[in-house]
């Protein structure tokens, strides 16, 4: 527990004022996704620890570099969680990358994204002002919505030194059950339940077999996997090994995509991981090569520097708005497009 | 060029019925929700589509003319007021549902559609857009995209950018933005947060697709009246602390109660200090099991809860609420609806604060909010033609959204900061965050054409302001100079 932010903010006032850059960095459990690299490391490791955090308003307040694995064992002694369930690679990871990364987890469609959960964030932007955004209240419509646009920013915008984030009552039973099928029926299947009112909070099709989770009442839990015929229990360990990527379909040297793809499509593939009720599709082979299946999109995660930007006509915007923040590029410069 | 002939250009690419002229005419447009407020637009323009959007906005960016964009104006912040020297570009004809994908379970529609027609427009595919501000019946959804709008349920199914996947957006330098899709994920900024809530600072929307969800299996609804405004504050608190996530939970005190019940007969107890209306969702073992755990916190609470026994008498309970505003139309001349949001913990010590600045006021406040979420709705009740009052109920207001920013909350959570908040924005934002926004507005609409002067106060009105309001013998901007 260390308030580092005043540091911080000196450290950004001077590199600014040196002509300096600066590369941010948490716990560099995702540093294979970006080139964080500036003449400077700024490091949020200084400024880590909850700052507030009481269950009945559902929200908790922690600073940049609290590892979410501290952030999570807190929750969970007091029988919350956090709904988007950030990715954990290598079993690190703070709250300021994991919002920074806008990285969500398994239960993504059903309990919201990292963008979702975040109602306020204090930043340094690139003129080396502290900054308060949002707050810790469930809805703010005061000024426009910053607290959400550092969520996948990637540091480019500011250093994120605190956030507020909504976070979720621990259900009281979950089960996961699994079924054997090909990657098709398991489509078919994501889709079909879509549309029914079913307490599912995570779904993982990978070597043959469909996972799925549910969470809630036991009574409930039961009744949905009578109407959904699934019979046969699966192991809950799952969930971690695909949000962490710890899971074998991980491993290797071979170039890993993601392909986010639209609600209710039809994509299938024998070799892939399919999650997120079909909405999120992992390869083993080049970005460019998965193609822009189906009106979704590609992004190389790992094997390659990822190109995250899309040149379409916000480009012009994003750079102003990056600007805007930063107006001389003092974050991230590695990252620019 | 002088007016006349940029209101030929406009003739040129409109149809007739489609651009309005003349003080006269212009009247129905010159206020929002926000009536206390009215502007005349110097010509209001109605397009039919995309490409009258566009040219509009060409021959205004050429002749320097600042653009209001209204929805329905059903606003409560004035966000929607129109500039003398402005036109105002309804878009109220643009209400087309251009698709239903069933797989995807997304609807794609222009910005003048009706929050609750998409709901409507669904329902026989057991599907509905969660969102639902009480205006639902006439708002639009470009309205509730400008205002990042909530409603009764958005504790658990969240706010207009919790169920937007995607939009499409005019900027006034003449470009179009495809913003999000149907998949889950954006590429690059999120541009949707960014634009949800902007108050048409930034562009105009022309299409949103939202997400739609399947209906719930199950309601109930639990109607739980309490002697003391205190236990229904904590009730509410250790509702959410008990892991319950309620569809629904909305509050009335005993003012709110006492009209609602003689303008809809809803049953509420009318001897009651406060009430909670709690609504929960979902399958029938969870609403089962949820409202079995809610029963038993409300009565540690000491509350006598009733449970709807049936669809009328839930409707019938809602009804009450839902009435609500219109129930103090019969008791007061007047009334002024605030909005501010605090954190749950800090419920009836505001609701006391806010009794005891009423009095000082000599002023009634009737509160009928969603306490779930802990966004406040005092509405103050006062008379315009009594001389002062309007001004008492404006002093009375500032002080209550000041007391929200000093509990830690909000000066707005649904409504918008409009022309109504631009004041109270100077407490709670530093000037150099409200330079960050003027930053951020100036990246997307570099004229400062788009609804200028709204949402964001400028320093020097802050400056202005701080002379007026000292608190504490501190000034609030002590970096600014004064005028």
């Amino acid at each position: 527990m260390h308030d580092g932010a005043e540091a911080l903010r000196i450290l950004v006032a001077q590199c600014r004022r040196e002509a300096r850059s600066i590369g941010i960095v948490g716990h560099d459990s995702k540093g294979f996704l970006d080139d964080a690299a500036g003449d400077v490391r700024l490091d949020t490791a200084s400024h880590a620890g909850i700052v507030d955090y009481r269950p009945e308003e559902l929200v908790v307040t922690a600073r940049a570099g609290t590892p979410l694995a501290e952030l999570t064992q807190a929750l969970a002694e007091r029988g919350q969680l956090l709904p988007f369930d950030p990715p954990r690679y290598g079993h690190a990871g703070t709250l300021g990358g994991a919002i920074a990364s806008g990285l969500s987890g398994p239960a993504r469609p059903w309990r919201g994204s990292v963008r979702d959960a975040v109602l306020g964030v204090e930043i340094v932007n690139g003129l080396g002002e502290r900054l308060r955004f949002g707050g810790s209240v469930m809805k703010n419509v005061a000024g426009y919505d910053v607290s959400r646009l550092m969520v996948g920013a990637r540091g480019r915008l500011g250093v994120i030194l605190s956030a507020s984030v909504r976070v979720a009552p621990r259900p009281p039973a979950e089960a996961t059950l699994r079924l054997s099928c090909t990657a098709a029926r398991a489509s078919e299947l994501c889709r079909r339940w879509a549309r029914l009112p079913l307490p599912i909070t995570a779904t993982c099709w990978v070597d043959d077999v469909l996972h799925v989770r549910l969470s809630g009442s036991k009574a409930g839990i039961v009744s949905a996997q009578a109407s959904m015929q699934l019979h046969e229990t699966g192991d809950a360990a799952v969930w971690a090994q695909v949000r962490d990527h710890d899971h074998p379909f991980f491993a290797g040297d071979a170039p890993l995509t993601r392909l986010s793809l639209p609600r209710g499509n039809r994509f299938a593939a024998a070799d892939v991981l399919l999650e997120w009720g079909g909405c999120q599709a992992w390869l083993r082979r080049a970005a460019h090569e998965a193609g822009a299946a189906q009106d979704g999109f590609a992004t190389a995660f790992r094997g390659r520097r990822a190109q995250h930007e899309p040149l379409d006509g916000t480009a012009k915007y994003a750079r102003r708005v990056q600007q805007a923040f930063d107006p001389e590029g003092v974050f991230n410069p590695g990252l620019a497009t | 060029m002088s007016n006349d002939a940029v209101l030929e250009q406009l003739r040129r690419c409109l149809p007739a019925s489609s651009l309005i002229t003349g003080e006269h005419a212009v009247r129905p447009f010159e206020t929002d929700g926000l009536t206390a407020i009215r502007e005349r637009p110097w010509a209001v323009a109605l397009p039919d589509d995309v490409e009258q959007v566009r040219a509009v906005l060409r021959i205004c960016r050429q002749n320097d003319v600042p653009v209001v964009t209204r929805g329905a104006g059903t606003g409560l912040s004035g966000g929607a007021r129109p500039l003398r020297n402005g036109l105002l570009l309804a878009m109220t004809k643009m209400n087309r549902i251009k698709e239903v994908d069933l797989d995807a379970c997304t609807a794609t529609v222009e910005p003048g559609v009706t929050n609750l027609s998409i709901s409507q427009a669904v329902r026989q595919h057991n599907l509905y857009y969660a969102p639902d501000p009480s205006s639902q019946i006439a708002c639009s959804i470009g309205g509730n995209v400008a205002e990042n709008s909530g409603g009764v349920h958005c504790l658990k199914y969240g706010l207009t950018v919790h169920n937007v996947l995607g939009l499409r957006i005019e900027t006034f330098e003449g470009d179009e933005l495809v913003l999000g899709s149907k998949c889950l994920e954006q590429a690059g900024l999120d541009w949707l947060a960014v634009m949800i809530g902007s108050e048409g600072m930034l562009g105009v929307v022309t299409e949103v697709t939202v997400k739609l969800l399947p209906l719930p299996e199950a309601k109930r609804v639990l109607l739980a009246s309490f002697r003391a405004v205190q236990d229904a504050g904590d009730a509410v608190g250790a509702i959410i602390a008990a892991g319950i996530v309620p569809a629904g939970l909305e509050m009335m005190d005993s003012p709110a109660i006492r009209a609602a019940e003689d303008f809809a007969a809803a049953g509420y107890p009318r001897d009651a200090a406060a009430i909670l209306l709690c609504e929960l969702d979902g399958t029938e073992e969870e609403v089962e099991a949820d409202a079995r755990r809610m029963q038993a916190v409300l009565a540690a609470h000491r509350a006598d809860v009733r449970v709807a026994s049936d669809e009328a008498e839930r409707e019938r309970l809602w009804k009450g609420r839902k009435s609500a505003f219109p129930a103090m139309g019969r008791i007061a001349p007047d009334y002024y609806c605030m909005d501010g949001t605090i954190p749950r913990r800090a419920l009836a010590e505001v609701l006391g604060a806010i009794a005891a600045f009423a009095s000082e006021y000599q002023l009634r406040v009737a509160n009928v909010f969603h306490a779930g979420d802990g966004n406040l709705h005092p509405l103050i009740l006062y008379d315009a033609n009594q001389p002062g009052e309007l001004h008492r109920a404006e002093e009375l207001g500032r002080r209550i959204l000041g007391l929200c920013v000093q509990v830690g909350g909000t000066v707005t959570g649904e409504h918008g900061v409009g022309v109504e908040k631009l004041d109270p924005m100077c407490e709670q934002f530093t000037a150099a965050e409200l330079a960050q926004f003027h930053r951020l507005k100036a990246a997307l609409d570099p004229a400062g054409l788009m609804n200028p002067g709204k949402a964001i106060p400028t320093l020097a009105h802050c400056a202005e302001l701080g002379g007026m309001h000292v608190h504490g013998g501190r000034l609030p901007h002590p970096e600014l100079e004064r005028l």
